[in-house]
């Protein structure tokens, strides 16, 4: 039994040594790969809407709609959730990641009906991340405001 | 050059995301959750913008740079409209985003049939 329970520990401690490293590393390389690269593709977008004289704000909310649209048309295909398989944390954080996370439950649940299922599952992440951002906001504000005075 | 930075800064953002998915119990939701209201603290005492002005869409596309985006926002609304402001900043500057997003997922659910996983 105490054997048993040795080699058990054993084992775990060696699974925890073998195991874990390997993939952090490979998750990593692999996130910051796919990362970079959508946020270059989207530089290369706003390099091109600053050269069409659009003013910085314009350029920003027209680099998020068009990496917003790029995601969905791939999400919609099925492409992007598989990539996401692979870089994680590269595919989830980009702004392209966020619309992932509204276009992918939106198709999944549109047979559960169009108000409780498509248009409410849409939200299922972005719900979350709207309202602690917007609490945060409005924080940030309440101060901004009381410093100011 | 400023694709090289756009890279690299977008990159480690994504990195740090994926140690923590690792290394921690967060799901990907909760990090989207902490990465928009780090991102909006960082912007709202002045560090994102700075990351922004050097690394362009490296910081901005990132949910990190739709959380500054959303204190900036706030700030300035404040500075034209006053104490409104608190409340209808953040989420104006969110708005075209937000949008865009919904009418790309209800067009997406509309046209396309979901798969097998």
């Amino acid at each position: 039994m105490e054997a048993n329970e040795h080699t058990k520990q054993e084992y775990e401690k060696m699974v925890e040594e073998v195991s874990p490293k390997s993939p952090i590393v490979k998750n990593c390389i692999l996130a910051f790969l796919s990362g970079g690269a959508i946020c270059t593709l989207g530089q290369a977008f706003r390099h091109w809407y600053l050269s069409m004289a659009m003013t910085e704000e314009e350029c920003g909310l027209m680099v998020s709609v068009t990496l917003i649209g790029i995601s969905a048309v791939l999400t919609a295909l099925g492409i992007y959730g598989r990539l996401g398989k692979h870089c994680g944390a590269g595919t989830e954080v980009p702004i392209t990641g966020f619309a992932n996370s509204v276009v992918s439950p939106a198709i999944e649940f549109k047979k559960e009906g169009l108000v409780l299922g498509m248009a409410a599952k849409m939200f299922l992440i972005a719900g979350p991340v709207i309202v602690y951002g917007t609490l945060t906001s409005v924080i940030v504000g309440l101060i901004y405001f009381l410093l100011g005075r | 050059m400023e694709f090289l930075k756009a890279f690299l800064v977008g990159g480690s953002i994504c990195v740090i995301g994926q140690i923590l998915i690792d290394k921690t119990k967060l799901t990907p939701a909760r990090i989207l959750v902490l990465y928009v209201c780090v991102g909006c603290l960082l912007g709202a005492v002045g560090i994102y913008p700075r990351l922004v002005e050097f690394a362009g869409a490296g910081a901005t596309v990132p949910l990190t740079g739709f959380g500054a985006n959303l204190a900036k926002g706030v700030m300035e609304e404040i500075d034209s409209a006053g104490a409104f402001g608190i409340l209808t900043g953040g989420l104006k500057s969110a708005a075209g985003g937000l949008a865009a997003a919904v009418l790309f997922g209800f067009g997406a659910a509309l046209l396309a049939e979901p798969r097998e996983k």
